[in-house]
């Protein structure tokens, strides 16, 4: 059944054997939508499969089930097969945050301090950094839920996207920080000169940014005493499940030349994270129609008389889409010779968005070769 | 023409990744230095390809100059990165802490700054705008903005810092920084689309709550990527013009591409029309290999085209 040879097989395996597929490319490359694919892919494969999104276009939000906002996996009807399934959440920053919070809190008091504080309100609703750390989290406590056996997530549309390998080591050094020691330990063992220096360092900065979000700091740190040691336990946990064999990443690009950049970008990252891109999804290609080269269109388009006469006109117009044909063809050379062995897989631009479940399977079609000609 | 872009001076690009928003940046500047002005971009996030298209390596804190104007004809470009970190030591430096900045850096205060009141990097930033725009540093001032999800963000960034911070410096600057984005005689928000429904919807809804929550002034939409017009034959002509010829099946088949995708952005464009009441400046989608000096010229002469067609309201006062 499995064949290690070709590429579209290399994709199918990953759905077929990965507990964790993470998405990993820049906005506007449709990401979220290949995301999709591929768990209702691995649901069709029967696996119990869950894709976690950011942000997803409204209308496939909608065919998703997720038209409300929600944090918790919601079913999704479809042909899957036997003992497969698909869910679906939108990943809610704050709420992951607070379940976090309410998980690691040795009382309910100690809750209730920190979810009334107002800098952890702030640095849950801050969208840098902290989404990425909760789709990490998120990813984390799905899978140690059990309920799924192929997760599928989907990054943040920012350029910090891959935040999400480091992010839970962020928050670990954030409390481990000896800014927040001195803050919230002011007089508690620590040398009276170290002491004096530092709280020089605090009032400067309070002068800056007001004496409030200083205290709030305070106050926020001194909540989340004792805490530290279960965020940092649990971050390490998920810095293994990532780097482990049972998770797999895939770059989602687009042939243009800023999104290119980008995939290079992150496949750098990945890199110096000692992972290794398991496959390249380029969406959004235009056709190639195959045959002259865009420089033997262009003269032929003159040879006809130029783009004013018919015959001139189609020339042009076939040396036009020869031309970004090129261009996008070497736009995936550049990509796949970055990520090689990763296998490419090249997904056409489509007529309309995807917003509905046999628009999923187009694109899952595309995905997995079952489209004549793709 | 001119008062487009001197009425007001600041111009914040904005749009969701991939939609060509550096380019367009690039092609503004390039429409208003034609005019003979003189023209400052403004990076926000640090790596963006501008440099690229004027054959440049990448920015830094410190201003370059991309095209050299020529005195009454074309006016200078010149570009400059801006962080968070640098405008903050500067900040410091100019309030008497300079002593105080590096151990604020060194012991990571500023890292809990930035992290416990979020958007204290973007006021940061756009407080640095705020004073190339007060002290007159360019006729013309561009920034090209961080991704669409988080413009939203960076544009409200001073409400929700006037909320958490309600003395002091900071308060201040967010003030000030309100002041200037909710003034449409001071700056307007150029928002960037593809003529394609996600985009389009994107676009549609970041406009709405720019306007609402932030209440900046919008000027008109920029519309890149649409197929340059070209009069192709009608189908049964084309299939009497390829019958004898080898490659037959692959012109026809590309001229109906075209004309299926044209018509696909047709009706994205009138779409956003209707949901959208703004004027539209539409730029071509270009069939080169890469972008070239040339495409950029072209972008920016569409632009002019655009810009000296818009009703004369928006042509005045924006």
């Amino acid at each position: 059944m499995i064949d290690e040879g070709t590429p579209l097989n290399s994709l199918s395996r990953i759905i077929e054997q990965s507990r964790v597929v993470v998405c990993a490319g820049s906005g506007g490359v449709g990401k979220t939508t290949i995301a999709a694919a591929l768990a209702a892919e691995g649901a069709r494969r029967s696996r119990r499969a869950v894709v976690v999104t950011i942000d997803p276009a409204r209308r496939l939000a909608d065919a998703l089930g997720l038209g409300s906002l929600t944090n918790e996996p919601r079913p999704i009807d479809g042909e899957w097969g036997p003992g497969g399934s698909l869910h679906a959440l939108m990943l809610d920053s704050r709420s992951t945050f607070d379940e976090l919070v309410g998980r690691y809190a040795a009382d309910e008091s100690q809750r209730q301090r920190i979810l009334g504080n107002r800098f952890y309100r702030n640095i849950s609703n801050a969208l840098s950094g902290t989404q990425e750390y909760m789709a990490a989290e998120k990813l984390y406590a799905l899978h140690e839920s059990d309920e799924f056996d192929l997760i599928v997530v989907d990054t943040p549309p920012s350029r910090n996207a891959l935040d999400v390998l480091d992010a839970p080591n962020q928050l670990a050094r954030l409390l481990d920080h000896r800014v927040y020691r001195v803050l919230t330990a002011p007089g508690r063992g620590m040398s009276r000169v170290v002491n004096r220096a530092a709280q020089t360092v605090v009032r400067a900065a309070a002068r800056v940014v007001g004496a409030e979000v200083i205290d709030d700091a305070v106050a926020f740190f001194a909540a989340f005493e004792g805490m530290e040691q279960g965020f940092r336990e649990r971050s390490q946990r998920v810095q293994t499940l990532l780097g482990s064999g049972a998770a797999s990443f895939v770059l989602v690009a687009s042939p243009r030349l800023d999104t290119v950049q980008e995939a290079l970008h992150f496949a750098q990252r990945l890199d110096e994270q000692g992972l290794e891109v398991r496959a390249l999804v380029v969406n959004r290609m235009h056709p190639v129609f195959p045959g002259a080269s865009a420089e033997e269109a262009r003269e032929r388009a003159a040879g006809a008389g130029g783009r004013a006469t018919p015959a001139g006109a189609l020339w042009t117009n076939l040396a036009d889409f020869r031309s970004v044909a090129e261009r996008e063809g070497e736009s995936v050379r550049t990509l796949a010779d970055r990520v090689a062995p990763a296998p490419v897989v090249r997904v056409p631009l489509l007529d309309d968005d995807v917003h509905d479940l046999e628009g999923l399977a187009v694109v899952a079609g595309h995905l997995f070769g079952r489209v004549p000609g793709s | 023409m001119e008062s487009f872009f001197t009425e007001p001076r600041l111009h914040i690009v904005a749009g969701k990744g991939g939609v060509g928003k550096t380019t367009l940046t690039a092609a503004l500047a390039m429409s208003a230095a034609a005019r003979g002005l003189n023209v400052l971009v403004l990076e926000i996030e640090g790596r963006s390809e501008l440099p690229a298209l004027f054959g440049q390596p990448p920015l830094g804190f410190k201003e370059v100059t991309l095209v050299e104007g020529k005195t009454g004809d074309m006016g200078t470009i010149r570009a400059r990165s801006l962080s968070a970190h640098a405008a903050l030591v500067e900040y410091l430096h100019d309030h008497g802490l300079r002593r105080l900045a590096r151990t604020m850096i060194d012991t990571g205060v500023v890292e809990v700054i930035s992290r416990g009141a979020p958007g204290m990097k973007d006021i940061l930033v756009l407080g640095k705008v705020k004073q190339l725009e007060r002290a007159r540093v360019a006729d013309v001032l561009l920034v090209d903005a961080p991704a669409s999800g988080h413009a939203i963000t960076f544009l409200r960034s001073p409400q929700g810092l006037l909320d958490a911070v309600r003395l002091g410096p900071i308060n201040h600057q967010a003030r000030d920084v309100l002041q200037l984005l909710t003034d449409g005689r001071r700056c307007q928000v150029l928002l960037a689309t593809l003529p394609e429904e996600t985009p389009v919807n994107e676009l549609v809804e970041t406009a709405f709550s720019l306007e609402e929550d932030v209440g900046v002034k919008l000027g008109p939409v920029l519309v890149n990527g649409r197929y340059p017009t070209l009069e192709l034959p009608p189908p049964e002509l084309v299939g009497r013009l390829t019958a004898d010829e080898p490659q037959g099946a692959q012109l026809a088949e590309a001229a109906a591409f075209r004309r299926h995708r044209a018509a696909l952005q047709s009706c994205q464009i009138d779409r956003l029309r209707k949901l959208l009441p703004l004027p539209q400046l539409t730029t071509s989608f270009r069939f080169t290999p890469a972008l070239q000096a040339e495409d950029l010229a072209i972008l920016a002469s569409e632009l002019e085209r655009g810009i000296d067609a818009l009703p004369e309201p928006a042509r005045r006062r924006g």
